[in-house]
Formats: C-alpha cells, sequence, structure tokens
C-alpha cells in the first residue's frame, strides 16, 4: 500500500480543481458571448450545463446512440434551446432595461429547470466515462482519464472560439457588435441575427461542459443555478468580456474551491466559490483582466 | 404614482378585518384564513423588497437569507435558551440590519447584474451556514420545538389570533411604508431610480439612502421570518434557498413593481397559488412560476397595477380606429 503524501493529496486537488474549473470556465465563456453582443448577464447559462448532461444521458443512455452521434447530437438540441430563448423571451422584450432582463433570463432558468424536474426527475443520472474508469496514477495522485477529456475539450473550446472570432467573417461581426451595435448595424451586420448567434454559440459551449462533467460529477435537474453562479464569479474574476480572463477565471475558481473543500472544509464547498465572488465583486469588480474602460461603455 | 389615497387603505384594513368572519361561514373556504397568515408574513418582505426594488430601483435576490436570520435567531433564542421571544424578535431584526448594512454598503456601489448576482451568491453563502451549522441551526432536518407567542398571558394559540397579530404589523408597516414613500425620502429613492448621477446632483446622498432601504427591508424580512418560525414552530433550511428569493421576486414583479398595492396583491395571489391552487401540480409548479414570471416581464413590465393603464390605451386606440 502505497502512502498518501500532502505532495501527492494538493496534486490531486489541483487536478481536481482544474477539471471543475474548466467546466467554470465554460461557463463564463458562455456568459462572455452573450454579454459582448448584448450586455445581456443570462442567468440561465448553468441551465445548457444541465441540459447538456441530461440530453447526453437520454441519447447516449437510454437511446443507446453511440458516443459519437449522441456527443453532436445533444449539442445541437441544446443549441436549439438557446435559440428559442433568444427568440421567445429575450427579443419580444419591448423596452428592456436591466432589471427586466435580469428577471426574463431568471423565469427561463425555472421554466427550464421545471420542465427538466418534470423529464428527468429528481434523481442524479450518471454517464459512462468516454474512455473507461481505470484511474491512472500520476506521482501519487489518483487520476480519472475523464478529468483530461474535460480539460482537453476547454483547450478544443478555447482554439475553436478564438479561431471564429480572429479568422471568420461571422466572428469578426459579431466582436463587431461588442464593440458598437450601431455602427455594427451601419456596416450592414444584422445585429440581431448576432444576439441569435450569442444565444446558440453559448448554448452549444455549456452543453459541451455539461456533456464532458457528466461521468464525473453526474447530473441533476437542479445544478444549473449554483453552475451559472459560480462560472458569473469565474467571469467576473477574470475581467467580465474577457476570453481568456474567463478560463483563467474558471481555473483559479475550482481550484480554490477543490483546495477549500479539501482543506479546510467539505460542507463549505460551494461557499468559497461563492466568497471569493463577492470578495472580487467589492473590492475589484473589473477583474484580473478586464479593462475599465470596457466597463465604461457598457451601459449595465 | 406618488400619491397614495387613503381610502383604499381603510376599505382593504376592512377586508382585513373581516377576512377570518366571511372564511368561517363558507366550509370551503374556512382554511384561507391559514393561508393568508402565510401571505401576511411575505407581505411584511414584499412591502420592504417593494420600495428597494420598486422605488429605488436596487435589485436584491438574497432577501430568503433575512427571513432565514429572522427565523433562526428567533427559534435558536427560544427554544434552546428559552428568552424572550419578542426580545429574540428585536434582536433578529438588530442583527438583519447590522448583517444588511455589512453586505449592502459593498454591494450597493454595485449596479445591476453584479448587484443581482452578489445577492444571489451572499444569499447561498447564508443558505449553507444553515444547513453546515447543525449544532445551531440542526442542519438540513430542521429544528422544532420553537414555542408559540404569548403577550401578558395572551397566548397566540390560535389560527385567527396569529391572523391579526400578523396582519396588524403588516398594516402598521404599509401605513409607515406609504408614508416614507410620500415624503422626501420617497422622492429621493425615486430621484435615484430615475437616475443616480442627477440624484446625487440634486443633493441626494444616494448612497447613504440606498442602504437605508436595504437595511429597512431586510429588518422587515427579519421580522416576517420570526412570525415564520413562531407560527409553523419548525423551520429547515429548505424554506429559505435561492428559489424563495426568486419566488419574493415573482410575488413584486406580478403585483407590480412601482407599486406597493402590487407588492400586496402579488404576494397574496403567489402564496394562494403556492399553498393552494397549484398543490395538485407538485412538479409543474415551478413551470407555472416561470411562466408567470415570463409572461409579465414581456407582456406586462408594470405588472397588474399596470393592467388598468394597457386596458385604457387598447379601448384608446380602438375607439381612434374606429373615427
Amino acid at each position: 500500500m502505497e502512502k498518501i503524501t500532502l505532495a501527492s493529496q494538493l496534486l490531486q486537488y489541483f487536478i481536481t480543481g482544474l477539471t471543475v474549473g474548466s467546466v467554470y470556465a465554460m461557463v463564463a465563456v458562455g456568459f462572455n458571448i452573450i454579454y459582448n453582443v448584448t450586455e445581456i448577464i443570462n442567468f440561465a447559462q448553468g441551465e445548457f450545463v444541465m441540459l447538456g448532461g441530461l440530453i447526453m444521458v437520454f441519447l447516449h443512455v437510454a437511446m443507446g446512440l453511440s458516443l459519437i452521434l449522441a456527443f453532436p447530437a445533444t449539442i445541437v438540441l441544446v443549441t436549439l434551446i438557446g435559440i428559442l430563448i433568444d427568440r421567445l423571451a429575450i427579443r419580444p422584450i419591448r423596452c428592456p432595461s436591466v432589471l427586466t432582463l435580469i428577471i426574463a433570463t431568471i423565469a427561463v432558468s425555472i421554466i427550464i429547470k421545471g420542465t427538466a424536474s418534470f423529464i428527468w426527475g429528481k434523481n442524479p443520472f450518471d454517464l459512462p466515462a468516454f474512455s473507461g474508469r481505470n484511474p491512472i496514477n500520476i506521482l501519487g495522485a489518483v487520476i480519472q482519464p475523464q478529468y483530461f477529456w474535460v480539460i482537453g475539450f476547454l483547450v478544443v473550446t478555447a482554439v475553436a472560439l478564438s479561431i471564429f472570432f480572429d479568422r471568420t467573417i461571422m466572428g469578426k461581426a459579431m466582436s463587431a457588435c461588442a464593440d458598437n451595435p450601431n455602427a455594427a448595424s451601419l456596416v450592414g451586420i444584422n445585429v440581431k441575427q448576432m444576439v441569435l448567434l450569442s444565444f446558440a454559440l453559448s448554448a452549444a459551449i455549456g452543453a459541451v461542459a455539461g456533456i464532458t462533467i457528466t461521468p464525473i460529477s453526474l447530473m441533476e435537474y437542479d445544478r444549473g443555478a449554483m453552475l451559472a453562479v459560480k462560472g458569473f464569479g469565474a467571469a467576473i474574476l477574470g475581467g467580465l468580456g474577457s476570453f481568456p480572463g474567463a478560463i483563467l477565471g474558471g481555473l483559479i475558481m475550482g481550484s480554490i474551491e477543490s483546495f477549500g473543500a479539501g482543506l479546510i472544509s467539505s460542507g463549505y464547498k460551494d461557499a468559497f466559490a461563492l466568497i471569493v465572488l463577492l470578495v472580487i465583486l467589492f473590492f475589484k469588480p473589473s477583474g484580473l483582466m478586464g479593462s475599465v474602460e470596457i466597463s465604461r461603455i457598457k451601459r449595465f | 404614482m406618488l400619491r397614495i389615497a387613503k381610502l383604499p387603505i381603510a376599505v382593504f384594513a376592512l377586508f382585513i378585518i373581516v377576512f377570518p368572519w366571511i372564511a368561517r361561514q363558507i366550509p370551503v373556504i374556512e382554511h384561507y384564513t391559514n393561508i393568508m397568515v402565510f401571505v401576511g408574513i411575505y407581505c411584511l418582505i414584499t412591502i420592504g423588497l417593494s420600495l428597494l426594488m420598486g422605488y429605488a430601483g436596487q435589485i436584491s435576490i438574497g432577501h430568503a437569507a433575512f427571513f432565514g436570520i429572522g427565523a433562526y435567531v428567533s427559534g435558536i433564542l427560544t427554544a434552546k435558551y428559552g428568552m424572550n421571544a419578542w426580545a429574540c424578535m428585536v434582536i433578529g431584526m438588530a442583527i438583519a440590519a447590522v448583517v444588511a448594512a455589512l453586505v449592502g454598503a459593498p454591494s450597493l456601489k454595485l449596479k445591476g447584474h453584479y448587484l443581482a448576482m452578489a445577492t444571489i451568491a451572499f444569499g447561498i453563502i447564508v443558505f449553507i451556514i444553515f444547513n453546515e451549522e447543525i449544532e445551531w441551526t440542526g442542519g438540513p432536518d430542521g429544528m422544532s420545538g420553537i414555542p408559540g407567542l404569548s403577550l401578558f398571558g395572551f397566548e397566540f394559540n390560535s389560527v385567527k389570533r396569529y391572523y391579526y397579530l400578523v396582519w396588524g404589523f403588516v398594516l402598521a408597516v404599509f401605513i409607515f411604508t406609504v408614508n416614507v414613500i410620500q415624503s422626501g425620502t420617497g422622492r429621493a429613492l425615486r430621484a435615484i431610480h430615475a437616475s443616480e448621477p442627477a440624484a446625487s446632483a440634486m443633493g441626494v446622498d444616494v448612497f447613504r439612502f440606498k442602504i437605508l432601504v436595504f437595511v429597512y427591508s431586510a429588518v422587515l424580512a427579519s421580522l416576517a421570518g420570526s412570525f415564520y418560525a413562531h407560527y409553523l414552530n419548525f423551520i429547515n433550511p429548505s424554506t429559505f434557498d435561492l428559489f424563495f428569493s426568486v419566488k419574493l421576486l415573482i410575488m413584486i414583479a406580478l403585483g407590480g413593481m412601482h407599486s406597493i398595492w402590487g407588492a400586496i396583491v402579488g404576494t397574496g395571489l403567489i402564496t394562494f397559488l403556492s399553498n393552494e391552487w397549484l398543490r395538485y401540480f407538485e412538479e409543474f409548479e415551478i413551470i407555472v412560476y416561470g411562466a408567470i414570471l415570463l409572461f409579465v416581464t414581456v407582456l406586462l413590465p408594470d405588472g397588474l397595477a399596470g393592467v388598468p393603464g394597457v386596458v385604457k390605451g387598447w379601448f384608446r386606440k380602438q375607439v381612434s380606429d374606429e373615427r
């Protein structure tokens, strides 16, 4: 029997933290995509993750679809839900103020949560890990292979997004909306379409996060709110609107939570991330990588 | 909007006084008096929230925490230490006020989304504390054995007595709050809602007023929590979760945020929905709430209080179309 050293335990916490943090990072990136284009904080962001996990369970486990098919199918379904949210809840609001937009997205999130509890019930669901559950031993830390899938998909998402925003016309058009929606529409960019696209994109990213984390932490109908709050914490920590910031913020948030749960108290696991969120909001709302200038331009 | 007529208040007070008598005559709604006690308890919270959100324009999705602080302070001090219930109530309100000032001071510098998230995070942290400090709170199983209220030997031991006690407080708070709205403070709050820079340019101490309203609404929520604990004799953390804060939001959004009457109507409707009319839906319940909230936000931005205006506008349009 190998002795568990403090170092290997710390390594364990760190890798667990990075994994959970990858999910927060993806949620934070989702927040940023919508925020950049619309200045809306979508409080239903966490529901995309929950839906990603549960729809994947439905397609992969219940329907028996293979992983390769179920993965993209889940993303497509969640993306459609993201599009529906924009069409049914956001666009019809006639004179949007911050308060009404916050309330509308909260309404959407509880509708989704209620529907999910109606469809799937209240029990958590498991999903088979992508490449088995034989733990890998690294320097004494025991790592599930699924951890690497989660971290890997964060990297893939980040690379894909940076290509999208820097190299494609559509991505550039979206960045233009983020800078100045009026000017963007003057040069012929369909701003409404870009808003729709932002919801679709961030739903898709949420789905990826949900699909990859479910084999590790299971998934149930009411996970969304907490994921949204922590993901938002990650986005703020990195600086709202900044993509590298969101990823850094997510990873830091996950690590703090993992070390806090391991070294201080596991019962207060959820509280650590929230306390970090409050501290950042109170003392440095512009975050680590956010620019004060951008927060001045933004209305909300 | 600023003037609030006295006559409706008198009519409303009369209705509250005779309601238990009417309910007793009709067997089907006899238990409505019990539900009305809860409506009263929740009204104490939503009146304060309406002042905070509708008049001062500051969002809070964490008031379940203050409700819980009142309930747990009363519960712990009376059940475990046998202290006087009314003294505990005041202690609860004082603690809620201090916590509100500590959390409010940095939070209320934030705006919009940031404020919403800060209050959500605060609410969840307090909820976790209720669950984890098992020695004090009994943890997720809750705590029982909280005594009922009594005053100079008069026991509040029936639904009807609680009803009059709670609604007596609601009326007092309502009248006080209406007076606040119609005073200079109310005008200052509305100015803050319209534009903070403009308000501060006119000499309104924006920050001080925001904190004041936040503390006031927290104190009311704590008072409501104390009543809740004494009325039910049992509390557990799940009452004070994030969803309860959202439910409070639904209550005032449904009634109409910019109207204090709206808060009362919305609270009544939602409480009856959840305790009576939607009981059989169980799982669906939350979907119905979401649908109501979305419907109100998209189609009735001023809530039910705005309906007369919408109807009037529609008629005027019809008339002018005919010409």
